[in-house]
């Protein structure tokens, strides 16, 4: 089990390193074609990694209904959501194909705060475990 | 998820400090895969922004999560009783968390030292060098490697 917590937390550090890349986007560093791509794919294999492994070791050593990791997991929908939200914004060719990027009410900026906070609940709920 | 077992069976006060190296680790790993994402191009294509780039997100994002993982791992360490420990009774798992982070900050200050006078440099004459930008790229992805294996260390925790 040592093994799937490890390739867990590394999934962890991948869905952060997306957080930093695009909080350095946001703050005025260079979007290039080569740095989203990058953000995004960790963002991907983060994602799934955390859900899939994580779910295996909550099976393992506690309950799926356990408060902290429902919280987890409805914090993790949230990220996604935002995430998704977010790279859209930066990419609206993605979202829509060619032609003009679709008005929105939010930044793109707003998307990532939005996700970055959620990451942040995450890894405080992973550590303090609340009603575990 | 699985960072809960690194918290596992630990008492309340030591939650916070863990956290708050977890966070510091993982902001710092992020930016150094950032910073080797911007250097990367700046060294093949001799790009000055590029190099900029990676450079400021070592000063401005490496280096302060660097010593927020480190200054936190030392409240870890002092919270669990390690720090009271002679030298040959630190778990192996410890030394080598030790071990990596002085080695990687001392990179990462070269790192920082060789971006600043290249920088310098590339703004006086108008032209980035590529070796400059190509040893902090070698050091910071040498740093990320070392870096997996301390991740490695802080969850299967050999020796």
């Amino acid at each position: 089990m040592e093994y799937v917590l490890l390739f867990h937390v590394l999934f962890a550090f991948c869905l952060v390193g997306t957080v930093v890349m695009y909080t350095a986007f946001a703050l005025g560093g260079p979007a290039t074609k080569q740095a989203l791509f990058v953000g995004d794919r960790l963002w991907d294999v983060g994602g799934l990694g955390t859900l899939v492994l994580g779910i295996w070791l909550a099976l393992d050593d506690y309950s799926l209904f356990d408060a902290w990791i429902l919280i987890a997991l409805g914090l993790w929908l949230v990220a996604t959501f935002q995430g998704m939200q977010a790279r859209f914004a930066y990419q609206p060719e993605l979202a829509e194909g060619p032609g003009p990027p679709r008005a929105t009410m939010f930044s793109p900026t707003t998307f990532h705060w939005l996700r970055t906070v959620a990451i942040l609940l995450l890894l405080l709920d992973m550590i303090f475990k609340p009603w575990a | 998820m699985g960072v809960t077992l690194l918290a596992a069976n630990r008492l309340g006060e030591w939650e916070l400090p863990l956290f708050v190296h977890v966070l510091g680790a993982m902001v710092l790993v992020g930016a150094l895969v950032l910073a080797v994402v911007y250097l990367v191009p700046a060294w093949r294509g001799g790009s000055l922004e590029g190099a900029t780039s990676g450079f400021r997100v070592l000063l401005y994002a490496a280096l302060p999560s660097f010593i927020v993982m480190r200054v936190a791992a030392e409240w870890v360490a002092d919270k669990e009783g390690y720090s009271d420990l002679p030298d040959d009774a630190i778990p192996d798992w410890i030394g080598i968390g030790y071990i990596i982070s002085d080695a990687s900050g001392l990179f990462l200050i070269i790192s920082l030292v060789i971006g600043g006078f290249a920088l310098r440099r590339a703004r006086r004459d108008g032209g980035m060098g590529s070796a400059s930008t190509r040893l902090a790229t070698v050091l910071v992805s040498i740093m990320l490697v070392a870096y997996l294996v301390a991740i490695w260390a802080m969850t299967t925790k050999p020796g």
